[in-house]
């Protein structure tokens, strides 16, 4: 945090409190007035803040809570107010639960399908937005529309467009000499589908982060690269790319933690069959198992363990970034 | 700032990937404006038909697309008022004024955009069956109404934004703190309070995972839920999904056209300074 010059110490307002302890001595409005500035000095930051710490106790902390205390029970959708105490039971049977690892694995290989290349497309996009363009602001925005879009209208459009028999992805593909591809039931082809509307989503919104980042690199740096006689795909890559380390490990850790998280594309890419990602589970997440389990069977506790196992796996990514980082910054 | 001049080559890619980011909505259109019985064909269709109003007069009907609609933008209107004046609020406050535990409160801010939403997403669903409110608007209103990312943003920008001694010299001018909100703090920070709006209104008009876990089809949807309902039919009518699609998008898209600069702007902004 910078910049922390405080402004309303009580020494700004010792002229009015002089004022009203000397001359205004036997004068109980001016006394009063006094009394109430010093009180709204001292609560209204309070005040302020409040709102937001208010709701989020009510809405955040608490349910936060209360969420390891329902994984350790059996709690049924049908009467949440009757818990019975199970223990670790939530989470032991979820240990040897096949769907749950099978859900976790495919949240991992969605998860790599959809960031790395989201994000390497984004810092190409960002790359040659960077340059001085004609119509730069019509390009912005295009880019950006997708991001306008909501999960359920794009999912709708790509389960269209990777329609086995009609769609216009196996159309192009049967016409350029490939076969068609069943993208609702082969399991790498639907994570590939799936992958493919997270990437669409969000590669223009990375991509004006990154743009934000490389217009604060100084242009020395390229100057003097230049001198040196690298090109400028060198230049991208030694005076670019380093520059933009930590904005890239953002993007990483805020790509991730949507990863672990997705639930709409794999929910609605099935066609309205509901939660099982698909006839064998093969696009089921963490997020979409974490449905399934509390409001199709109704099992609110065990949701809350697949809540709580979704947490840790966060807080291991979160502490392998902190290690990566660590290492970048010794250097 | 380097500023190399594009090849055509950078026209080439760029328009590309613009197109690619495009297709898909304009397809949507396009599918809209055609039968169930044509998308059912090879090669798919390139351009407009000429069933455009019916789809649409379908899709309105079937999916309570109007009521759907009015919840949408009665929730997101509420989030985003709400968002932006308790983040103003907050943000100015951590950004000028000092009082006792504000970094370990400002911490607690940062720290709580690091939690899932699926972690609160049971016992959530538990405080607002026990309240009946299940089904009601203020299910998903309440819940969203403050952002931690909004108080951060806003204090971002009034730390440089807002002039200190202005602040200063209403308070030597006896100013109460509400009179230096009104007249000094909100001015300075309507360009951000604008930009923190738009994004709110855009996130909040298309989450997902709450209101379909708060609100069933039967209830009072919002957008998002009524078009999951379309595909449910029993022979789900391609032409009228799309059609449901283009309504739930076609709002947030002229939002879009009018203010895409400064969303752009707001989003960058947002990352260099985060």
């Amino acid at each position: 945090m910078t910049d922390e010059t405080a402004v309303l110490s009580p020494s700004a307002a010792a002229p009015e409190r002089a004022a009203a302890e000397g001359g205004g001595r036997g004068r109980p409005g001016q006394v009063w007035r006094s009394r109430r500035y010093r009180w709204d000095l001292r609560w209204s930051p309070y005040a302020f803040v409040a709102p937001f710490f208010l709701f989020f106790a009510a809405f955040g902390l608490f349910p936060l809570l209360y969420t390891g205390w329902a994984a350790l029970h059996q709690v049924e959708l049908t009467d949440p107010d009757s818990m019975t105490w199970v223990g670790l039971r939530n989470f032991t049977r979820l240990w040897d639960d096949e769907f749950f690892w099978n859900a976790l694995r495919n949240t991992v290989t969605i998860g790599l399908l959809s960031t790395v290349p989201q994000l390497a497309i984004a810092l190409g996009v960002a790359h040659l937005l960077n340059y001085r363009l004609r119509g730069s602001a019509f390009f912005r925005v295009a880019v950006l529309t997708p991001y306008a879009t909501s999960v359920a209208a794009a999912t709708l459009v790509f389960v269209l467009l990777f329609g086995r028999d009609y769609g216009m992805i196996n159309w192009v593909l049967s016409a350029v000499g490939f076969g068609a591809v069943d993208w609702q039931n082969g399991t790498f082809a639907s994570q590939l589908a799936v992958s493919t509307i997270v990437i669409w989503r969000w590669t223009g919104y990375n991509a004006l982060i990154y743009l934000a980042a490389m217009q604060a690199v100084p242009g020395e740096l390229y100057e003097s690269a230049a001198l040196d006689g690298a090109s400028r795909w060198q230049q991208f890559l030694h005076v670019t790319v380093p520059s933009l380390r930590p904005t890239i490990l953002f993007t990483c850790v805020v790509s991730t933690i949507g990863a672990t998280q997705l639930f709409g594309e794999p929910l609605l890419f099935n066609g309205g069959a509901g939660a099982t990602g698909g006839s064998d589970h093969q696009f089921q997440t963490l997020g979409l198992y974490l449905y399934e389990q509390g409001w199709v069977n109704l099992h609110l506790g065990r949701a809350s363990a697949i809540a709580w196992a979704m947490f840790l796996i966060l807080l291991l990514i979160a502490g392998a970034a902190r290690l990566l980082r660590g290492r970048g910054n010794s250097r | 700032m380097r500023s190399l001049r594009a090849g055509q080559l950078t026209y080439v890619v760029l328009g590309l990937f613009t197109a690619g980011s495009l297709f898909p909505l304009v397809w949507t259109a396009i599918a809209a404006s055609r039968t169930n019985t044509r998308l059912a064909q090879t090669p798919p269709p390139f351009w407009f038909g000429g069933n455009l109003g019916r789809n649409l007069q379908i899709a309105w009907t079937d999916a309570n697309m109007g009521t759907a609609l009015l919840n949408t933008v009665i929730v997101a209107g509420t989030v985003t008022v709400g968002t932006v004046l308790f983040s103003t609020l907050a943000g100015f406050a951590f950004a000028k004024l000092r009082f006792r535990g504000r970094r370990m409160l400002m911490a607690m801010v940062v720290g709580t955009m690091l939690i899932p939403p699926q972690l609160s997403v049971v016992p959530l669903y538990m405080l607002i069956a026990k309240l009946s409110w299940t089904d009601r608007l203020q299910a998903v209103v309440l819940p969203s109404l403050v952002c931690a990312f909004g108080v951060f943003f806003m204090r971002q920008y009034l730390v440089h934004a807002l002039p200190t001694e202005l602040v200063e010299a209403a308070r030597t001018d006896g100013a109460s703190s509400l009179r230096v909100m009104w007249h000094v703090v909100f001015p300075a920070a309507r360009p951000a309070m604008a930009v923190l709006g738009m994004l709110t209104f855009v996130m909040s008009w298309n989450d997902f995972f709450w209101p379909i876990v708060a609100l069933t089809q039967n209830g009072s949807p919002t957008v998002q839920v009524a078009l999951t309902g379309l595909g449910r039919g029993y022979i789900p009518d391609q032409s009228v999904i799309m059609a449901g699609a283009l309504l739930g998008t076609l709002p947030l898209l002229v939002v879009f056209i009018v203010f895409g600069r400064q969303i752009v702007g707001g989003i960058m902004q947002g990352a260099v300074k985060g």
